[in-house]
C-alpha cells in the first residue's frame, strides 16, 4: 500500500536538497550537502539498487528479444510494433480496466460505508475495526487460496450456501466469465478495511461545527452527508483512488492464484511472457506501456483533482 | 503487490537468480580437490529422491573425486528456474531436459557439446534411436536418460462388478466409450473414465485417429481437419458424461490420481510413471495398450541429462551424465523402483522391469512402444501447448463448438510457426 512513497520519496528529497542552508558557516553548504546526502543514503541505495536500475535495465531488455538462455538480440522497437498490433494486448488490458471498474467503486462504496458505521460511537468499535483491517495485512496468497475454497464450485461454502436458497451457483474461478467477478469479490474483501482506515482518518478531521450548523438549520441526514460530510472527505477520497487506481493496474497475486489461466490480466501477461513463454524482451516492453499507461492515468487525475477535490 | 511494476517484474528476476544463487552456495564446497556437481531434476521429487540418492551414491564410489549435489523442483515450476538460473549465470552443472524442451535450449546455445568431453565414449548401450533424439545439428547435446509411456489404466474391481469385459490390446474408442458409459454412476460419484482434454492427448489421439499435427514441412499446422475434428470431439464428448467437468474437479491438485486410487475411476489415461504410487492401493488394477481409432498410438515421454554450456567440470559433467543414463546401476535401479524407463539397448536389462508382479501386464508397456507419437516440437513450444490446450478446454466447458475451437487454435498455432 505504499507505492506512492517510493515514487515521491527522492522528488521531496531533490527538492529538499537545494532547499537554504541552515549553517551560516564557511563551507557550510558543502557540509550541509554532505549531511543531507547521509541521511538520504540508506533510502537513495536501495532505491537505486532495486528501482531505478532494475527499470533502466528493463528499459534496455524493451529493445531486444531475449528468451532468458541465449545471448540477447537487438530489435528496436520491433517488440513494441509487435505489442501494439496482438490482439492479446488489448485483452489484458481491457481485462485490467474490467477489474479496475469492478474493484474500485465496490472498494470505496464498502469503505466508506464501513468508516461511517464506525465512526459513530458504538460499543467494540475498536475491535471492529482491527477486525476489518485484518485482511489488509494478510498476504495476498493466503487470502486467495481461502477465496478460491469458498468459492470452488463443487465443494465451496458460497455455492452451498447458495443451494440452499434454490440457486445453483456459477463456476466461478473455473469459469472464464465469472473468474474476474471473483477475483475483484477478493479484492474488494481484502482491501476493505484499507479504504476503511483512511476515510476513517478523514472522517475525523472534518469540524463538527458544520454538521451541527447544518443540523440547526434543518438539513436532513442525507443532506448533511451529500452537502458536507461527501466534499470534505474528497482529499482522502482523491487518495483513496490514486491508491486503488495503482494497485488495480497492478494487481498480479490474486488472479494468479485465483483464475489461473482464465483471466489474463496485464501483470500476468507479463509474468508468462517472461517465465513461460522466455520472452523477456517482449515483457519488458509490455511493462514500459504499463508504465506509460498508469502516468497518463495518473496525470490526468491529478489534472481533474482541481475540479472535484475540496480542500478544507 | 503494490511495488511498481516493472521493478516487480526485474526484482522477481533478481530475486529467482538470488534464490538459485542461494542453493548454489548452499552445496559444500570441494574439500581436498573434490569436484562439486550439482544435478537439477523434476522427474525424482517426490517418489524416487531414495532412488537417484543411490545412484548418486554409486556413482561417487567409482568416482571419489566428484561430489554430485541435486536439486529438485516440480515439474511446473522447473523451466521457470531452469531459465533464470541459466540467465542470471548461475546455470546448474547438469540438469535434466525433457525432448519437447531440448530443441530450445540446444539451439538456444546454453548447452554443451558432449562430444567435447566424451574422449572415445562408448555410446553402445544406448538405445540408438533415443541417443538420436538429443542431437542437434549433428551434435550429442544431450544423453538420453529415461522415458516412459502413456497407457490405459483400468479398476479390475470396478469392471467386474459391472459385469464388463476388462479391456484388451484390441479395443477400439468405440470400446472404451461403451463400458465407461457402462461404468459411469454419478450418484455413487463414479465414473467410467478419465483422460485430460489438453495438448499432449490431442497430439497423441489425433494420431490414433490417422490425422497430423503439423504439416510435413512444419510450416503449418494440419490438425484442423475432419480428423482432428474427430480426434477433439472424442476428447471433449467425455467431459461431463463419463468424466467429471472442470467445476467438479474444481482446480484440485492431483484430482484424477486421487479418483482412481479411491476405486472411483473405471478407466484413466496416464503414465507408467503412476506404478509406483499404486502400489498399496486396496482393489485390482491392470494397465493396456491404450485403445486407438483408426490406428495405435502411444505417447511417449523421453527425459535426458545435459550439461551447461557454461560448467567448468566438463568432464565431470559427462561422466555424470553417462552414469546416471546408462550405468547397470542405474538402469537396475530405475526398473527396480518402476521409475520410468532407462533407454538401454541392453534387452536382458529391460526384461527385468517385467518380473514386478504388479501391475499384470507389464507386457502392454513394450508393446505401447510399437507404435508411438511423439509430440509435435517448434521453436515456441509452451505457447503452441498452451493454446492448444486452452481452447480444447473451451469446447469441453461448451463455450466453444468443437469446430470453432480448432479453427482459432489452428490460427494461434499458424501464427506461432509464421
Amino acid at each position: 500500500m505504499t507505492s506512492p512513497q517510493t515514487t515521491t520519496a527522492p522528488k521531496t528529497a531533490v527538492r529538499a536538497a537545494p532547499a537554504k542552508p541552515v549553517s551560516p558557516r564557511r563551507g557550510g553548504k558543502w557540509r550541509y550537502a554532505g549531511t543531507v546526502a547521509v541521511f538520504l543514503l540508506p533510502s537513495a541505495i536501495p532505491l537505486m539498487l532495486y528501482t531505478i536500475i532494475p527499470m533502466l535495465g528493463s528499459l534496455w531488455t524493451s529493445l531486444h528479444e531475449w528468451d532468458l538462455i541465449t545471448d540477447m538480440h537487438w530489435v528496436g522497437l520491433g517488440n513494441y510494433a509487435e505489442l501494439l498490433s496482438d490482439p492479446q494486448t488489448l485483452t489484458a488490458f481491457g481485462n485490467t480496466l474490467y477489474f479496475i471498474a469492478g474493484y474500485l467503486p465496490l472498494v470505496y462504496a464498502g469503505g466508506l460505508g464501513l468508516a461511517l458505521l464506525l465512526n459513530r460511537a458504538m460499543r467494540g468499535r475498536s475491535l471492529l475495526r482491527g477486525i476489518y483491517f485484518l485482511p489488509v495485512i494478510t498476504s495476498w496468497v493466503v487470502v486467495a487460496l481461502m477465496w478460491k475454497w469458498l468459492l470452488n464450485p463443487a465443494s465451496g461454502l458460497v455455492n452451498w450456501a447458495l443451494g440452499l436458497v434454490g440457486i445453483s451457483g456459477p463456476g466461478w474461478w473455473t469459469d472464464p466469465d465469472w473468474a474476474m467477478p471473483s477475483v475483484i469479490l477478493a479484492s474488494a474483501w481484502k482491501d476493505l478495511g484499507f479504504v476503511m482506515v483512511i476515510l476513517l482518518a478523514g472522517l475525523q478531521a472534518i469540524p463538527k461545527e458544520y454538521q451541527e450548523a447544518a443540523l440547526v438549520d434543518g438539513a436532513s441526514a442525507w443532506q448533511r452527508f451529500r452537502r458536507i460530510t461527501l466534499p470534505l472527505l474528497s482529499p482522502s477520497t482523491f487518495f483513496v483512488v490514486v491508491i486503488s487506481l495503482i494497485n488495480g493496474f497492478q494487481v498480479f497475486d490474486q488472479v494468479r492464484i485465483m483464475a489461473g489461466g482464465n483471466a489474463q490480466v496485464v501483470v500476468t501477461q507479463i509474468y508468462d511472457l517472461t517465465f513461460r513463454y522466455g520472452r523477456a524482451g517482449m515483457a519488458s516492453a509490455l511493462s514500459w506501456l504499463l508504465f506509460a499507461f498508469v502516468l497518463i492515468v495518473t496525470a490526468v487525475q491529478i489534472r481533474a483533482q482541481r475540479r472535484w477535490v475540496t480542500y478544507g | 503487490m503494490s511495488r511498481k511494476i516493472m521493478t516487480t517484474l526485474v526484482a522477481t528476476a533478481l530475486l529467482a537468480t538470488a534464490c538459485s544463487q542461494g542453493s548454489a552456495t548452499k552445496a559444500p564446497t570441494g574439500e581436498g580437490g573434490k569436484t562439486t556437481l550439482r544435478y537439477f531434476t523434476f522427474s525424482a521429487a517426490p517418489d524416487h529422491v531414495k532412488d537417484l540418492d543411490a545412484i548418486t551414491a554409486a556413482f561417487e564410489k567409482a568416482n571419489p573425486t566428484i561430489d554430485v549435489v541435486v536439486e529438485t523442483a516440480p515439474y511446473d515450476q522447473y523451466f521457470t528456474k531452469l531459465q533464470t538460473s541459466i540467465a542470471g549465470g548461475t546455470a546448474p552443472d547438469t540438469f535434466e531436459l525433457n525432448y519437447e524442451n531440448f530443441v530450445t535450449y540446444a539451439g538456444g546455445g546454453s548447452l554443451l557439446d558432449l562430444g567435447t568431453v566424451a574422449g572415445d565414449g562408448d555410446s553402445s548401450a544406448y538405445a540408438a534411436e533415443s541417443l538420436n533424439s538429443f542431437k542437434h545439428d549433428g551434435k550429442q547435446y544431450a544423453l538420453p536418460a529415461s522415458f516412459s509411456t502413456v497407457v490405459l489404466f483400468y479398476n479390475k474391481d470396478l469392471f467386474e462388478k459391472a459385469g464388463i469385459e476388462p479391456p484388451t490390446a484390441d479395443w477400439t474408442w468405440a470400446d472404451e466409450q461403451a463400458a465407461a458409459e457402462k461404468l459411469t454412476d454419478k450418484k455413487a460419484k463414479v465414473y467410467g473414465d478419465y483422460q485430460p482434454v489438453q495438448f499432449f492427448e490431442f497430439y497423441k489421439t489425433l494420431k490414433q485417429t490417422g490425422g497430423e499435427f503439423l504439416a510435413a514441412d512444419g510450416k503449418k499446422s494440419a490438425f484442423n481437419s475432419p480428423a482432428g475434428v474427430k480426434a477433439a470431439t472424442w476428447l471433449v464428448s467425455k467431459v461431463g458424461k463419463t468424466m467429471p467437468t472442470e467445476a467438479e474437479i474444481g482446480g484440485t491438485a492431483d484430482y484424477d490420481t486421487n479418483l482412481f486410487k479411491s476405486g472411483k475411476l473405471a478407466m484413466w489415461h496416464n503414465g507408467i510413471w503412476q506404478f509406483a504410487g499404486l502400489k498399496d492401493v486396496p482393489f485390482e488394477w491392470d494397465v493396456v495398450v491404450e485403445p486407438g481409432d483408426s490406428a495405435k498410438a502411444s505417447a511417449v515421454f523421453h527425459n535426458a541429462v545435459a550439461a551447461s554450456a557454461t560448467t567448468k567440470n566438463g568432464k565431470a559433467a559427462y561422466a555424470w551424465a553417462k552414469f546416471l543414463s546408462s550405468s547397470d546401476v542405474a538402469a537396475n535401479t530405475r526398473i527396480a523402483s518402476s521409475w520410468e524407463l532407462p533407454p538401454v539397448s541392453d534387452q536382458q536389462l529391460l526384461a527385468g522391469y517385467l518380473k514386478d508382479p504388479k501391475p499384470a501386464n507389464r507386457q502392454a508397456v513394450f508393446d505401447s512402444l510399437k507404435s508411438i507419437a511423439l509430440p509435435p516440437v517448434i521453436k515456441r513450444q509452451q505457447e503452441m501447448q498452451d493454446a492448444v490446450t486452452k481452447e480444447l478446454t473451451e469446447a469441453a466447458a461448451g463455450r466453444k463448438s468443437v469446430d470453432e475451437a480448432l479453427k482459432s487454435a489452428a490460427a494461434k498455432v499458424d501464427a506461432l510457426l509464421g
